[in-house]
């Protein structure tokens, strides 16, 4: 138990001490991306080689290890960001760090006898690049180029163990606000720091801190909104895996800052290892007293509840969010009231999102002015990405405020896959919109990606080539919100339906000319009239590629033209008569009869008839049937 | 009718939460999770035991979709279809066990009960595009060859 | 406090709960579709959105009202965004307007009028829905639901039953019932209230006017009818006459015209119900029964009671309703050979209530095995009836009730506003040493408007505890306060109306729900005022019926027998 400020820092002090004496710490991936392609297995089977091999001891902690013998850890990490290329496995000696990729069951025993008991490196698992081969972890160009806060530990340390967590300094920002700083400094402190909610709205998370501390009620509650919902965004995953007890201490040190007694962490149904990973945090802190009543001896009373999401997005939206955690349809209400004067049960709340939370022992500890040196002015700090999309490097990234897409995409993100051309990048998710290679130089901030009808939003960033339609892409964000809708206001629910109608007719070669301009009018009154925020920024995705690819929107109606080939509709199988040899194997497989000619001669496709079904394309020996634009 | 068994199981996840509107949503979990899937009756008598209204019980439950009132197979398959899996060509995927198991946008269970086909907004894997759980195991990289290759070894653990 | 700009002009407000509120004060329609001022404001329609000076849009339902405000409600974008809202909400709507039992009331329609939308570009794709038939008060059709929530709301708010509900989401939400079971399936009382706020043909009173038609065109049939007391202030605004004026006699006249046969009024039974429930009273009191004593003349209640709270079923009165005693009485007069004159007899009863519609089809609504109010209509009803047998109804003269059972007193027409069957029941008792005098009865509480009143009344030496309350909602606190032994009444009056018969789920719906409750209550007491027979023992007919050929059979014809 951990009953003091003393005890708190006499225990990080021993886990320091513990950490340095391993020998050896095998690192093992466990995001929900390396989990995925098998990296339990390789900490399994590192874990029974490292048992079975003489000399070698496995240690859970290092204080149960004979001294003559190598202790060896083996342990499982948050995300080391660098997804595509799992398992990833580093290999940690002191500061000496092997950074292993795509590790494979087979390769496991000779990491443990080259690298582990021996000094060598294994060059055949190190990552690559160009001719180059790299070591260090830190020296690969897509985290060389990084700038780490939230993510500092992520994929350094044992997610699971508050040790761990003790001893690269946590907890330290949660002792210096309850001792040395009053609740007001607190506030003043995250105020000063400028901190924007990361979530979406960017709105000032002092600010909000203030006004909670401020109403008269006196029962308040700290809510984390983790339902991360936007398809292509996993930041807020890989803190709760990767970091569960840094977003812990920021939500305590909101706690002790509103003075709040509960705290409640909601989380989207498919993080099932994000929940995992936290309540094994909270059940460690309550052993140690750390999360409970009266806190390092202090007045301070914090209780963390886990609540699971259960399948809808809209749960991310903040009076839906505290609805469903009060046992009710995820609806958002009408505001005012706000959250922060009457949220959960009615009661004033604090809601942010988990990278928010995750900011703030560091601006704590380190102070305003750190905080506001990184970053922009209008928003300082740091900002996490989930890279995805055709790009050569995804995966999970974070960059100062500011940073430019042409850094994002191809200084850490490599460019685009197999050198393909750049044609756009979605950002925001369902509720942002596209930036084109004209953004590609425009520093990201809150407030300027606003002005290219987008978002910052949580941190989606999926990138697309040349080979993607936008018109579909918009029709694809379209068709998910309408069915993530909650069907409360009339401007959503109705609205989005008959703008997905139209972009699936657009689609589809059926659109009108008029269909733009009705798609506006519908964007327009949604942006107006919705509900909430979501319902307000539905309409962003389809405003953003009507802006800036207008010209695909026309050719798809006028000319029934997909420039990318991606509109099945829109496509025209045609044989080349060069190399088809008429062996009538194609007209054999036309479900329509669309294919007509005579044996030995070159065939014909009659597109009238044609269905688009490709079975000719997948039957042709000669590859003699291409798809037209 | 459901057997005495489902009634006791209920009471005990019950027992594990206050008896009050917000236990709505974990104990029907619970109950998911134990049953693959959330009998009408067991969501009647939760709610009356929790002291809420049917009407309330149903509508709760009919808005999240992670709730079914008809029984799942046992292996859930759930296609990630979010924005990186959808550009990386996701529905390849979901229409090639569609076919293979002769299931539909509609029709998402198979009659042996052994695969349910559904799609999921994001996994959270998007480094590994395009994605797909099978119960709570996330698969990567999917191709319709690879998700046919995984159906057969389902099939043959049975 | 403090004063609001509303299109250039500025208006005072003082603790008005909502922006929406100013502007309708100030004269100014905004649409709304889901607003009722007495319910939880739900914010869905957004039709109330209005504009400040800075371009900012907001719902002005769900915004408090700051002082200094520029708002503007009509300004070009927000009716051009109201109009396409309409018409989104009309094409995934029904749109066989003229055969919509809504027809000329629909909220819906008028907007659609008002804001100009002549063109619907999209097709309804939504599939159509069976319409519900099964409860005998209320009709539902999905196809003509706008998710507006109010009946959800009336359900759960008003009544705290919450039969109605949100199912499903997205463009799959529909409002019904748990599992989509039939109405009729389920605990609903029947009261009527989804019905009163819902502003298109979704919820709907299911008619019985071609039966009654058909009756009335049958040579063999005599029809008989009642009129219950909240149905006679209801009538006049429909035909352009003052509201809440009381039109008992016209009525009479119009339905003499219609063809019925004979026409009674309902404040007959009302005084047979305070002559056998005061008796009841005094018996439990003075035999220590059951109580506190419960009223029975709300069939909503009833019900209520039976589904919910089954342990107070000894408590509420083993009286039948006014409608139901009536109906037994006139249908046992008809049994007698010699009255019946070859004939057969329907009887008829005009209610503001849906719920009667479900009380006459009772088991315990039935004597010597039949049916005794063979046919409900409500008031609603009675207007269309009216106007479909094309009479002039303004210009009527009045009419009296027919004989033999033509007479009622004041204390049987306060029945239809809530407290009034109270107030009978102490004119009852009044009179002689040691009970209150009629000013003393007037000012005892038992007049006010709360959802709840307490108030005791000294009887003979003993204090009564009594509590009147008004929705179901209400009635689930009192009920609880019993329960808990926190309270102790001797008697509770219930109608599960908010306000009593007046506000029945029958009623004809003009104007705003305040003003509706306020001008037919004081309509009541208006009648009750100019009636010379004020207390029902002094109504002459009570002694005819008690000593004449049915003085054997006033527990089978006034009692049921289904709470023992």
């Amino acid at each position: 138990m951990i009953k003091t400020a003393e005890e708190l820092a006499q225990a990080q002090k021993n886990a320091c001490e513990e950490i340095k004496q391993y020998d050896c710490r095998i690192l093992v991936c466990s995001g929900t991306g390396c989990i995925a392609t098998g990296s339990h297995k390789i900490h399994e089977i590192f874990s029974e080689l490292v048992k079975q091999t003489e000399g070698v001891e496995l240690v859970f902690s290092p204080c149960g290890g004979h001294h003559d013998e190598k202790s060896v850890g083996v342990k499982k990490t948050g995300c080391q960001g660098f997804c595509e290329l799992g398992p990833l496995v580093r290999i940690q000696k002191g500061d000496k760090v092997i950074q292993y990729v795509k590790v494979q069951p087979d390769d496991c025993k000779e990491i443990l006898e080259k690298s582990v008991i021996g000094d060598e490196i294994i060059e055949r698992l190190l990552y690559k690049k160009g001719d180059k081969a790299y070591v260090q972890p830190d020296e690969i160009p897509f985290i060389a180029k990084q700038t780490r806060i939230v993510l500092e530990n992520c994929g350094k340390f044992d997610a699971e163990s508050l040790e761990e967590y003790l001893a690269a300094g946590g907890f330290a920002a949660l002792k210096k606000a309850m001792f040395e700083m009053t609740r007001d400094e607190v506030i003043d402190e995250v105020d000063k720091s400028g901190l924007r909610g990361r979530g979406g709205g960017g709105f000032p998370t002092g600010k909000k801190w203030k006004q909670v501390a401020r109403q008269k009620e006196t029962v308040r509650y700290v809510v984390c909104n983790g339902d991360e919902g936007d398809p292509g965004a996993f930041m807020d995953g890989s803190v709760m895996e990767g970091d569960p007890f840094k977003l812990i201490e920021g939500m305590m040190i909101a706690g002790y800052a509103v003075r709040a007694d509960n705290g409640y962490i909601y989380v989207r149904a498919e993080y099932p290892m994000s929940v995992a990973r936290l309540k094994n945090a909270i059940a460690q802190l309550e052993e140690r007293g750390l999360l409970g009543d009266n806190i390092l001896g202090s007045d301070f009373s914090f209780h963390m509840h886990i609540n699971k999401g259960a399948g809808a997005f809209v749960c991310g939206e903040g009076s839906a969010l505290t609805a469903s955690i009060e046992g009710n349809r995820g609806m958002p209400r009408t505001k005012p009231p706000r959250t922060v004067e009457k949220g959960l049960w009615e009661k004033p709340t604090v809601l942010n999102n988990v990278e928010t939370y995750a900011n703030v022992p560091k601006i704590i500890l380190q102070g305003a002015d750190w905080f506001k040196s990184i970053g922009t002015p209008g928003s300082p700090g740091c900002k996490t990405f989930s890279l995805t999309g055709a790009i050569e490097n995804t995966g999970l990234i974070e960059v100062p405020m500011g940073s430019t897409l042409r850094q994002i995409i191809f200084d850490i993100g490599g460019g685009l896959k197999n050198g393909a051309e750049f044609k756009a990048v979605q950002i925001g998710g369902p509720s942002g919109g596209c930036l084109t290679e004209a953004h590609l130089d425009v520093p990201l901030d809150f407030d300027n990606v606003k002005k290219y009808n987008a978002i910052i939003g949580s941190g989606g960033m999926v990138v697309m080539g040349q080979d993607t339609c936008m018109v579909e892409v918009a029709r694809f964000f379209m068709s998910f919100t309408q069915r993530e809708s909650c069907g409360k206001c009339t401007p959503c629910r109705e609205g989005t339906k008959r703008m997905l109608e139209i972009l699936e007719r657009i689609v589809n070669g059926q659109g009108k000319l008029e269909d733009l301009d009705t798609l506006e009018e519908l964007a327009k009154m949604i942006q107006t009239m919705a509900l909430c925020g979501l319902g307000k920024s539905a309409p962003l995705p389809v405003l953003s590629t009507l802006a800036t690819f207008r010209d695909e929107y026309i050719e798809h109606i006028v000319d029934k033209k997909c420039r990318a080939k991606q509109c099945t509709a829109l496509r025209r199988y045609v044989i080349n008569p060069e190399f088809c040899k008429g062996c009538s194997k194609c007209a054999r497989n036309c479900p329509v009869n669309a294919i007509s000619g005579v044996v030995k001669k070159p065939y014909t496709i009659d597109s009238n008839k044609c269905i688009k079904c490709g079975a000719c394309k997948e039957n042709c020996a000669f590859d003699a049937i291409y798809v037209e634009a | 009718m459901l057997d005495a068994s489902y009634y006791r199981k209920t009471d005990e996840i019950i027992s594990r939460y206050v008896r009050d509107a917000r236990s709505l949503i974990p104990i029907m979990q619970d109950i998911q999770a134990e049953y693959r899937y959330l009998p009408a009756e067991l969501l009647s008598y939760v709610a009356k035991q929790i002291g809420i209204t049917e009407a309330k019980a149903y509508s709760v439950a009919t808005f999240y979709e992670n709730f079914s009132f008809e029984a799942k197979g046992k292996y859930v398959i759930k296609v990630c279809d979010g924005t990186a899996c959808h550009v990386r060509h996701s529905t390849p995927v979901l229409e090639a066990l569609w076919k293979e198991l002769g299931l539909s946008k509609k029709k998402h269970t198979t009659d042996d009960m052994l695969f349910t086909v559904e799609t999921v907004s994001c996994l959270g894997a998007c480094g590994l595009a395009p994605t797909m759980m099978v119960n709570d195991q996330v698969h990567p990289s999917m191709t319709p060859e690879k998700a046919l290759a995984l159906i057969e070894e389902l099939r043959g653990k049975g | 406090m403090g004063t609001i700009t509303i299109n250039g002009k500025k208006y005072e407000f003082t603790n008005e709960k909502n922006v929406l509120t100013i502007i309708r004060n100030a004269g100014i329609e905004v649409p709304t579709l889901c607003y009722q001022p007495e319910l939880s404001v739900f914010g869905a329609c957004r039709l109330c959105t209005v504009e400040d000076d800075r371009g900012r849009c907001f719902a002005s339902c769900s915004e408090e009202p700051r002082d200094g405000m520029v708002i503007y409600t009509h300004t070009e974008r927000l009716r051009k965004h109201r109009k396409l809202i309409v018409e989104l909400l009309l094409a995934a709507h029904c749109r066989d307007c003229t055969t919509c039992d809504k027809h000329g009331k629909c909220k819906l329609q008028k907007l659609a009028y008002q804001l100009g939308v002549n063109q619907v570009r999209f097709e309804n794709h939504r599939e159509e829905q069976p319409v519900d038939f099964s409860s005998p008060s209320i009709v539902r059709d999905p196809n003509k639901c706008v998710l507006c929530g109010n009946c959800v709301r009336a359900c759960s708010e008003l009544q705290g039953i919450g039969v109605l509900g949100f199912a499903h989401r997205g463009t799959d939400a529909i409002v019904t019932p748990a599992f989509n079971r039939l109405m009729g399936d389920t605990n609903c009382v029947s009261c009527g209230q989804c019905r009163v706020v819902c502003p298109t043909g979704a919820l709907t009173i299911h008619h019985n006017m071609t039966e009654v038609w058909q009756a009335l065109g049958d040579k063999d049939t005599r029809v008989v009818v009642q009129i219950a007391p909240a149905v006679r202030v209801a009538v006049s605004e429909a035909f352009g006459l003052p509201k809440g004026e009381n039109s008992i006699g016209k009525i009479v006249a119009a339905l003499h015209r219609m063809g019925f046969d004979e026409v009674y009024d309902t404040i007959y039974s009302a005084d047979l119900t305070i002559m056998e429930e005061s008796a009841e009273f005094l018996d439990r009191v003075a035999n220590g029964g059951t109580l506190p004593l419960m009223t029975s003349c709300c069939p909503a209640w009833v019900k209520f009671v039976e589904n919910e709270y089954p342990e107070f079923k000894p408590n509420v009165s083993t009286c039948r309703s006014p409608q139901g005693m009536f109906s037994a009485v006139l249908k046992e007069y008809y049994r007698d050979e010699k009255n019946a004159q070859g004939k057969k007899t329907k009887v008829v009863s005009i209610m503001p209530c849906t719920a009667k519609k479900m009380e006459a089809k009772r088991e315990d609504y039935h004597t010597f095995g039949e049916q005794d109010t063979d046919m409900v209509l409500t008031t609603t009803e009675l207007i269309r009836m009216i106007d479909a047998a094309g009479i002039n109804f303004e210009t009527l003269p009045s009419e009296a009730c027919d004989m033999p059972f033509g007479i009622g007193s004041g204390g049987g027409v306060i029945f239809g506003t809530t407290g009034g069957v109270t107030e009978a029941v102490l004119r009852r008792l009044s009179g002689g040493e040691g009970t209150p005098t009629m000013a003393a009865i007037e000012d005892c509480g038992v007049r006010g408007k709360e959802g709840i009143r307490e108030f005791t009344v000294p009887y003979k030496g003993i204090d009564v505890n009594i509590c009147v309350a008004s929705g179901l909602a209400n009635a689930r606190k009192v009920l609880e306060s019993v329960k808990s032994g926190e309270k102790n009444y001797h008697f509770i009056e219930v109608m599960a109306c908010p306000g009593g018969c007046v506000m029945g789920g029958g009623q004809p719906i003009y104007g705003t729900k305040a003003t509706r409750v306020e001008t037919r209550r004081q309509g009541l007491y208006n009648a009750d005022s100019d009636m010379v027979i004020k207390k029902p023992h002094e109504n002459p007919l009570m002694d005819v019926f008690y000593n004449g050929p049915f003085k054997d059979k006033t527990h089978e014809l006034l009692h049921t027998s289904h709470h023992e």
